[in-house]
């Protein structure tokens, strides 16, 4: 029991594992292992599921973007509130990856694969948004700087631009960095795969990796530099995403606190949804000696410090609103406190704030059904928080004349949940089809004999 | 005559197959249902040829025709590459004189409403008429026009407008309509007219007048009826109780200094509103300490555009309404006996000795509403007080026929139930939808063995004739109309009639067998014989290039206080009764019905309750409460309860809806919802309280029974929210503090100091501005559908509008003030795009699809907008409108004809918002490039400028010194909103004034 309460020095690899058992046991789940039930069951219900998406975006192209509940005063709804949800998710992956990497944190190694893949996923997701809640999605690519006969840029003063920088570029560094890591384990794929096809996939994609040192040398520095490239995306992208609200100047949204607020929410919906896929996955797959407590505990207190960051925010926005003395920005504040949609503003208040609090618990954080619950509640309050953030603050603004309401439409949940399943959709033809966890990585985890531990 | 909703028609195929073997089928066939002849094939042949009539009882909402056009739209735009069908150009052999392409005309007419005319110029595009404005020159418009003036335009181009003479419903032709008036006229001529009645609304026009008496020279035994539901039958009823006979009362309003209403909205409804609300306002305008204004005092049940402009307001029921005239005509001295009033003591003192200490310029006016002793008090009133000739003049009247028509028309009615009426003709109107229902109308109608009808739309009433004529629109036709105070003004078309219709003076010289002659001539003949002018061509020139016809102003007539009066009024007190008064008002914008299928005005918020699509039992909060109706405010969308109004045995169901102000023990009910046959805008939206107007009490019944049904409905409302929260948007104060502190609105932005990173623009052509002066606006709603016609504002529907996705361009926000529920006061802030300096909105657009003209204007450019809608998001003013769907109606060819060619028609998923009427800027500079000068003064006039009744809205170029808007920002009233977020708005507001009674002040 001693050795739980110095979590530090666990182990992040079960021990009794080598080389072979590792590679077997990893690639085996794509290769040899029978697929379990569960995957069938949940493939086809995601896919089902992404139906509703296609559907809904689908009438949305050819009705008009009315279907869903946006309105006058409030312009975005669950459409924005959807792609800042996602585009926090995703970055769990780039945390994990480049910061963690470069600190060379060890127990990343064997859950890193698994959350960039998410990343990519959320990212996805959340750029069909930014496309579709236009009103008119075929011009859309209007917002990107293409040389054209109208002889017309995009208007670099909007920060929805600089979004389409940021979300771009996040996303096409997270794909590099995500494929880069790969190529040692798909040249292990390619020579372990029983199939012509898998042989020529593998073989194809893992470009002649054959495992020479040089060739590690290379990756070794690719995969250096790919980190120190994502670092400041990590940052930046959740930071250029909250300028959307910073740079108005609606009161809820005008708030200088939002960049770090924003990032900190993004690592802490990050983990939530690590977790809420890893737990049920690990306990698929069998995976408790890859994917050990060590994890689950580490990644509980980095939600753990990350919540506490936000509540940070939630305190300083209410504070500042006060402090400010501005009627327009106290008027907000109250709205939140006791107006139409205060429900929403004190469910994200138990979601993010309170319930969290039980990872200050150290069973709790090795407890997978509690962390899958307390994980939940955190998906569900980041979602709450972009809600409290956008229509919230728009439906009653300055005007009162002008003052509304938002109710959601099917079209809108339909969106919203279609993305959901889309996203694990693409998660599990992910684990179906790919080393989840990084073989290689691991393989370095594998305690050597210990150095004269023998003599 | 109702086409049959989409029924399942069985084929027999036997039987089809038995035809075609018999020599007799056809040879061609088109379906099997030809050769099966089956009744609903013949149907469908008939409803193929008679167009239009198939639409009526289309299931297809308007909703969802807008949706399924947002649907073929998107999916043309996949096969966007094909070719455009050919289309042959014919060019003008000669063109017409006068007729510029792009550049507009203007001709003057009159628009006639319950026999009185509002002289208007009408903006005719290549010989569309396509927007109305107020003639200058016409004293009752004075260049302004009322809210529902402004929906005449699209009633014109309305696709639901008869389009052809049916006989029984069935298409028939003019010439056969012609053969039967024939065979009529022969009949009547023998039978001297016996049984023959004709049944018009009011007439105003002297010429159609003269006609139909011409008509009975022939047949005398015929009678003519004149019946409309909101008709002034009090009015008329109160002169006679006044002075023995009918006159027409004039306000001289720019001569009051004390006004005392008694429920009466002059300055928003009935004869002459316009100009009233102008010399009303002409009264209040500010001028630093040397200020000198009227003071108005109100009392009413629900509040209306004029009780919300009151210095004090008295919310009163109507039955305490007269006896507060009473006890104020004893008050001030009027002879007309001692009465006993529930109103407030210190109230009533305070008015009578306003109204003694302005002898001669103060002015007590009665609601049309009103019964007739009520009018009759006023007259005593303004006869005591020695305002007659002053204040207030009397004439002759104004009607060509002044009749008592609720007794013409239950007369009418017991000749049919007694079979004594043989043939009717209808002539505009509709009674079968609009006649009180404890009448019996219908039943009676449908008794007459020959019932024509000539009537605007194939309605409720065209339904049950035998024959339905098209009426020509009032911009289609020619006629003669009265202003309020008599001067006459021509009618001409502005184009041909679209449908054949024809007007009412073609159809009765018809009947005279004179109807080769067109309506112009029969109009001019009758004014050449009324004016004896030689030269009467000239004459008849100028007053129909003019809109008026110089001298024609009826002048002071002496009238004398009946010496009975005090007597006839004991006679006529209403007896004391108990229970919740039912009062029935015209309603805002439908008025009794006849503007139903107008899109523009069912959603156009009304003044006070800003709902639109619906009327509903409007009560006060302490009544609510004791009816049990329970309205919850933190509904998202406005379900209210529904309640049933039972009065009489009769019951109606009706959306409750509370109304801060409202009097006590009574419910007011709007009249002209409830169509069943108007039209696709107008069926099925609202509750007919036609169905419960009782004949002998037209106007307010006792004893109504209101019940909870459980039920709810949904409101539209464009205004959520009634309070302003304490936030400085509205600026007022009491006149006194205004001569103390002119500056007062300026209070809070002084000393404040707003910087800006960037450096200032600066603008060195025009710098174009806006200023509204709250002091003078009374909240009519004008501005909104003016902007809408001229800017081709599309309606969006109701459902649209419950979810806030209303498009008006300038709205008129409403807010309550004050600390009392039961009577607030109530203030309205027209809102158009700020065109800030520093605009939120441009900095946001991600392709510049917004931006900043070098003239200072927010422009919108709707094809580069993609449509993220940031710019509304962060639009603190809340001024900018999205295409949610394609809301313009892209199909309806008539509409097309009301469209301003010179906006662009918005498409689905593009921002568009108040564009300073920049068409007319340019419109303008052109004029004056070609000039080699500068825009002038007074050249451009924003189209809600030019219809305000009380010139509220001032508009130019700041940087002309001598300009009125630079005088305007100059004066100590003026204030932006919301200036603190450093936007710098042109938009800016001139504070609004209240010249309260200091003696009723301290409560």
């Amino acid at each position: 029991m001693t050795e739980q309460y110095h979590s530090a020095t666990a182990p992040v690899l079960a021990p009794g594992h080598n080389n072979k058992s590792v590679t077997e046991k990893i690639a085996g789940v794509v290769l040899t292992q029978k697929t379990p039930k569960g995957w069938f069951i949940v493939f086809a219900i995601t896919f089902m599921v992404m139906h509703a998406m296609v559907f809904s975006l689908g009438s949305l192209v050819v009705r008009g973007i009315g279907l869903w509940g946006i309105n006058q005063p409030v312009g975005w709804g669950l459409d924005i509130i959807n792609f800042v949800w996602w585009i926090g998710i995703g970055h769990a992956g780039t945390l994990i990856s480049a910061i963690l990497l470069l600190l060379r944190q060890q127990w990343r190694m064997s859950i890193s694969r698994f959350a960039e893949a998410m990343t990519i996923f959320a990212v996805m997701c959340a750029g069909l948004y930014p496309v579709f809640h236009t009103g008119r999605p075929w011009l859309a690519y209007w917002l990107l700087p293409y040389p054209n006969t109208m002889a017309l840029w995009p208007q670099p003063r909007s920060p929805l631009v600089w979004d389409v920088f940021a979300v771009s570029t996040y996303m096409t560094v997270s794909i590099v960095f995500w494929y880069v890591g790969l190529i040692p384990d798909l040249g292990t794929m390619r020579d372990r795969a029983k199939t012509m096809f898998g042989k020529k996939m593998y073989g194809f994609f893992s470009l002649g990796w054959r495992g020479s040192a040089r060739h590690w040398h290379v990756y070794e520095t690719a995969s250096l530099l790919l980190a120190g490239l994502s670092t400041p995306l990590v940052v930046s992208v959740h930071s250029v995403v909250s300028f959307d609200f910073a740079a108005g100047i609606i009161p809820g949204w005008h708030t200088t606190v939002f960049p770090p607020y924003f990032v900190a929410g993004a690592v802490f919906a990050g983990f939530a949804m690590v977790l809420t896929l890893g737990i049920p996955i690990r306990k698929l797959y069998g995976l408790e000696d890859y994917i050990t407590d060590k994890h689950l505990d580490n990644m509980a207190k980095v939600m753990l410090t990350t919540g506490l960051v936000v509540v940070y925010g939630y305190f300083l926005e209410v504070f500042f609103a006060f402090y400010s003395a501005n009627e327009y920005e106290i008027a907000m504040a109250h709205n939140r406190f006791s107006g139409p949609y205060s429900a929403m503003y004190w469910a994200l208040i138990l979601c993010n704030f309170i319930v969290p609090q039980l990872l200050w618990i150290h069973s709790f954080r090795r407890n997978t059904t509690v962390l899958f619950i307390v994980s939940m509640f955190i998906n569900v309050g980041m979602w709450l928080e972009r809600f409290v953030i956008i229509p919230m603050s728009l439906h009653r603004d300055f005007l009162p004349s002008s003052w509304g309401f938002y109710m959601p439409t099917i079209f809108d949940w339909g969106a919203f949940i279609g993305s959901i399943g889309f996203f694990t959709f693409m998660m599990f033809l992910f684990i179906r089809g790919l080393p989840m966890i990084s073989i290689f990585e691991v393989r370095t985890l594998i305690k050597k004999p210990a150095q004269g531990g023998g003599h | 005559m109702n086409s049959q909703p989409n029924q399942p028609t069985t084929l027999d195929l036997d039987a089809v197959r038995a035809r075609l073997a018999s020599a007799k089928g056809p040879e061609f066939w088109r379906s099997l249902d030809e050769i099966a002849a089956t009744p609903e094939f013949q149907k469908m042949v008939d409803d193929e040829f008679t167009p239009g009539t198939s639409e009526w009882s289309n299931p297809v909402s308007r909703r969802r025709l807008m949706e399924l056009m947002g649907a073929t739209l998107g999916l043309a735009g996949l096969t966007a590459c094909t070719r455009q069908p050919e289309e042959k150009i014919i060019p003008y052999v000669q063109a017409p004189e006068d007729v510029i392409p792009g550049k507009p005309l203007h001709f003057a007419t009159a628009i006639p409403t319950t026999g009185y005319g509002l002289g208007v110029l009408v903006e005719s595009h290549t010989g569309r008429p396509t927007r109305i404005d107020g003639n200058p020159d016409h004293p009752a418009s004075l260049g302004a026009t009322d809210a529902i003036t402004q929906g005449v335009a699209l009633t014109m181009w309305d696709p639901d407008r008869s389009q052809a003479v049916l006989r029984e419903g069935r298409n028939s032709s003019y010439t056969r309509f012609q053969d039967a008036i024939k065979l009529l006229r022969e009949d009547l001529l023998s039978t001297r007219g016996a049984g023959f009645r004709i049944l018009t609304e009011t007439v105003g026009s002297p010429a159609l007048a003269a006609q139909i008496r011409e008509l009975f020279t022939e047949i005398p035994e015929a009678r003519w009826v004149q019946y409309e539901p909101c008709n002034r039958d009090s009015v008329r009823a109160g002169a006679r109780l006044a002075f023995g006979q009918v006159v027409n009362t004039v306000l001289n309003l720019d001569q009051a200094a004390v006004i005392v209403s008694l429920d009466a909205d002059f300055l928003y409804s009935g004869p002459g509103a316009v100009r009233y609300a102008r010399d009303f306002t002409s009264r209040r305008k500010p001028a630093g300490a040397a200020t000198a204004m009227n003071r108005l005092y109100v009392a009413e049940a629900m509040p209306s555009v004029t009780g919300a402009k009151a210095d004090h307001r008295l919310p009163l029921s109507p039955s305490e309404i007269e006896n507060f005239a009473r006890a104020l005509a004893d008050a001030v001295g009027a002879g007309t006996g001692p009465a006993t009033s529930a109103a407030p003591a210190e109230w009533l003192k305070a008015v009578a000795a306003d109204l003694i200490a302005n002898r001669g310029a103060s002015l007590v006016v009665a609601g049309d509403q009103q019964p007739a002793a009520v009018h009759a008090l006023a007259h005593a009133m303004n006869a005591a007080l020695g305002n007659v000739g002053k204040t207030v003049y009397y004439t002759d009247p104004v009607e060509p026929n002044p009749t008592n028509q609720g007794d013409d028309f239950k007369a009418l009615v017991a000749d049919m139930n007694a079979g004594k009426v043989t043939c009717l003709m209808v002539i505009g109107g509709n009674p079968m939808y609009n006649s009180p229902a404890d009448l019996g109308f219908a039943e009676a109608f449908r008794k007459v063995k020959l019932r024509i009808r000539i009537g605007e739309h194939d309605d409720e009433t065209s339904a049950v004739s035998h024959w339905h004529v098209p009426l020509a629109h009032h911009l289609e036709s020619w006629g003669d109309v009265r202003a309020y105070d008599g001067t006459v003004s021509f009618q001409q078309p502005l184009i041909q009639p679209l449908y054949e219709g024809k007007s009412a003076i073609d159809i009765v010289t018809l009947l005279r067998d004179k109807g080769g002659r067109s309506a112009m001539e029969w109009v001019k003949e009758y004014w050449a014989a009324q004016t004896k002018e030689p030269n009467f061509q000239q004459v008849w020139e100028k007053a129909v290039h003019d809109g008026v016809l110089a001298g024609s102003k009826l002048g002071p007539k002496a009238v004398a206080i009946s010496k009975t009066l005090a007597a006839d009024l004991a006679a006529a007190r209403q007896s004391a009764g108990s229970g919740v008064e039912l009062v029935f008002r015209p309603d805002p914008h439908m008025y009794d019905g006849r503007y139903a299928n107008n899109a523009w005005l069912q959603e156009l918020p009304k003044p006070l309750t800003k709902t639109t699509w619906d009327n509903m039992a409007l009560m006060s909060p302490k009544m609510a409460a004791k009816f049990g109706v329970e309205y919850s405010s933190r509904t998202m969308y406005h379900d209210t309860p529904v309640v049933e109004l039972r009065l009489n045995g009769k019951s109606v169901k009706a959306p409750a809806w509370i109304v801060p102000g409202h009097a006590d023990n009574c419910v007011t009910v709007h009249l002209g919802y409830g169509r069943t046959r108007g039209g696709k805008i107008a069926n099925g939206v609202g509750f007919s309280a036609y169905a419960i107007r009782p004949s002998a009490a037209e106007w307010c019944a006792r004893g109504v029974e209101v019940r909870t049904t459980g039920d709810e409905h949904r409101v539209a409302v464009t205004q959520d929210h009634q309070s302003i929260e304490g936030r400085s948007l509205l600026r007022t104060a009491t006149l006194d503090h205004y001569k103390k502190d002119p500056a007062f609105a300026q209070e809070e932005e002084k000393g404040k100091h707003l910087f800006s990173l960037y450096p200032d623009w600066e603008y060195k052509s025009y710098s174009w501005g806006m200023a509204i002066d709250l002091n003078a606006c009374t909240g009519c709603n004008a501005c909104t559908i003016a902007c809408q016609a001229e800017n081709n504002i599309p309606a969006v529907g109701k459902e649209q509008v419950a979810r806030g996705r209303e498009m008006h361009w300038i709205r008129v926000d409403r807010y309550f003030g004050g600390k009392s529920l039961d009577n607030p006061t109530i203030q309205h802030q027209p809102v158009t795009c700020m065109h800030c300096d520093n605009a939120p909105c441009e900095g946001v657009c991600p392709v510049a699809a917004t931006t900043h003209s070098e003239e200072g204007l927010n422009q919108m450019t709707y094809n580069r907008c993609v449509g993220t809608r940031y710019c509304s998001n962060n639009c603190p003013y809340k001024v900018r409108r999205f295409n949610f769907f394609l809301y313009n109606d892209w199909d309806s060819e008539s509409l097309k004809g009301v469209r301003n060619p010179d906006v662009t028609v918005r498409s689905r998923g593009v921002m568009e918002k108040c564009t300073y009427c920049v068409q007319r800027i340019n419109a303008a500079r052109i004029t004056a490039e070609v000039r080699g000068s500068r825009i002038q003064d007074g050249e451009v006039v924003t189209a809600c400028q030019a219809v305000c009744p009380t010139q509220a809205i001032h508009f130019g170029d700041m940087n002309d010194p001598n300009s009125r808007i630079a005088k305007m920002k100059k004066d100590e009233r003026n204030y932006g909103i919301l200036t603190d977020l450093n936007t710098r708005p042109r938009t800016s507001y001139l504070a609004g004034l209240r010249n309260p009674n200091p003696s009723l002040e301290t409560a």
